[in-house]
């Protein structure tokens, strides 16, 4: 079976500065791949390759092993580091409208906003404009667009920027239950590492575009002599976390 | 069907924006009507335009300047959907759009067709108005002017869709009223006829007779009174396709997001 997402050899310039470098990552379904890397790493750049705001101009990308195209984004999910919620529409028509540009219509669209509303917590709030709503509420919103057609691949590029320690926390572990129970492959770039879960994610540490290390979170510790995340990031990066 | 669907959805998303957005709604109409009940209605009295296609008898100057009114309404319409693009860029939900799985030029002239149509809107509400304030103008002229309402919503948008691949970022928009929209207007035949502009200035005249907007106005002119002038629509048309190709292009994928 390919591999969820299959990156290889990626490279990205901007002018003179090499945003990325030979880029090599797989992530499997149901695996939840934390890209960890301080800013500047490249993770944005990354992230906007995968979705096509940026020509993929040396490597490629294979998402269950089609190459970048209008077909594998059907099955790919995105929550950008951005807010991209029409601020003026509901929760509702904000879905409404996703859906249907994922070709979602009819019953069956109504039925997937009702579900993700539902699982999101959110079914209270589907007729409240989302300037309404606070910076949790939207965030979750984001999430239950992103899987509204079902993908087998969510992208999530710092999902959890802006929002209070307990409704980061529930997002936290919402996103790796996805993983965990329902067989996502999730791809998520962040800085914070008491965003990782040790006993299940893998670790891609990206650098000034570099993939430094990739792998388990045990192995990757004991390599490296450290003791816990926060050491073993600066160990590497000379940042803190 | 899917696209079909999807198109739909692109307008319908455009017109709960612009519905609730209803000091844009007004902003929009009130523009061309103070233009036309304020300033059209000062120059009534000094200014009657003489008997010239499409118009088979004298005419008074209100008349004459609706039709560059509805251009101006869609000009503004198109300035506007294009600076919503620099915002939905700036904050994101443009990347909702161009990272769905469907065609970058089918999604763009998702966006352009949506945008024309609520210019349609406003274009209608301003021209009942002015029928209803008592200007002189055909009702079946309401139908027969649809099809070039179409194509200089598509020109106008398209134009405007240009400018948001290369404005980087909104402060920078107010450049644009400055250098396009107010030139576009004012060097056409929106305001006085060309005629007129040449016995003004003949280097005028020259500028206003290259102007696509000139095309557009005088595609609108006579479309409200069941005419076709064929010019106007190749060179709008024609218009219209460089906009667009330059628009995709602008739109590509590219080395810097």
């Amino acid at each position: 079976m390919s591999a969820a997402l299959h990156i290889a050899g990626l490279s990205h310039r901007y002018g003179a500065r090499q945003a990325l470098d030979k880029l090599a990552l797989q992530v499997d379904a149901g695996q939840c791949c934390i890209l960890l890397g301080p800013n500047g790493a490249g993770k944005s750049t990354l992230f906007g390759l995968l979705t096509r705001l940026l020509a993929v101009r040396e490597g490629s990308i294979r998402i269950f092993g089609q190459p970048l195209c209008a077909r594998a984004l059907a099955r790919v999910g995105v929550v950008f580091q951005q807010p991209t919620l029409d601020l003026d529409l509901t929760v509702e028509q904000n879905l409404r409208y996703f859906g249907a540009l994922q070709g979602l219509h009819g019953k069956q669209l109504i039925l997937r906003i009702g579900a993700e509303l539902e699982r999101l917590q959110l079914a209270a709030r589907r007729r409240e404009r989302v300037r309404e709503l606070n910076g949790g509420h939207r965030r979750r919103v984001e999430i239950a667009r992103a899987l509204l057609h079902r993908p087998a691949l969510l992208l999530l590029d710092e999902p959890t920027v802006g929002l209070d320690l307990p409704t980061r926390q529930q997002l936290i572990d919402y996103l790796h239950a996805l993983a965990r129970d329902e067989g996502l492959a999730l791809l998520w770039a962040t800085h914070l590492v008491d965003e990782i879960d040790p006993q299940h994610d893998q670790l891609a540490l990206l650098h000034r575009g570099r993939l430094l290390a990739s792998g388990a979170v045990a192995p990757l510790l004991a390599d490296a002599g450290c003791h816990d995340l926060g050491g073993w990031f600066q160990h590497h990066t000379g940042a803190t976390s | 069907m899917t696209s079909l669907r999807i198109l739909w959805a692109v307008i319908v998303r455009e017109m709960r924006r612009f519905l609730q957005q209803r000091s844009r709604f007004f902003g929009a109409l009130v523009r061309p009507l103070i233009w036309l009940l304020v300033f059209a209605a000062g120059f009534r009295a000094a200014l009657g335009i003489a008997i010239t296609p499409p118009y088979d008898t004298y005419i008074t100057y209100d008349v004459y300047i609706v039709p560059g009114l509805v251009g101006m309404v869609q000009l503004f319409n198109g300035m506007q959907n294009s600076l919503s693009m620099v915002y939905d860029r700036e904050m994101g939900s443009m990347r909702v759009l161009l990272t769905c799985p469907q065609p970058l030029p089918f999604l763009l002239f998702s966006r352009l067709f949506a945008g024309m149509c609520v210019s349609l809107l406003q274009v209608y509400a301003f021209l009942l108005i002015a029928r209803l304030s008592g200007i002189d103008l055909p009702w079946q002229g309401f139908v027969s002017v649809l099809p070039a309402l179409v194509l200089t919503g598509l020109l106008l948008g398209a134009a405007g869709m240009v400018l948001s691949s290369q404005v980087r970022q909104i402060e920078n928009f107010a450049g644009v009223m400055n250098f396009v929209v107010f030139p576009l207007f004012f060097l056409s035949s929106a305001l006085y006829p060309l005629w007129k502009m040449q016995e003004a200035s003949e280097w005028v005249y020259q500028l206003c007779r290259f102007n696509p907007f000139t095309d557009a106005v005088e595609m609108i002119r006579f479309a409200l009174y069941g005419q076709w002038q064929q010019d106007a629509i190749v060179h709008s048309l024609l218009a219209t396709a460089v906009c667009l190709l330059l628009a995709l292009w602008g739109y590509r994928p590219r080395q810097r997001a």
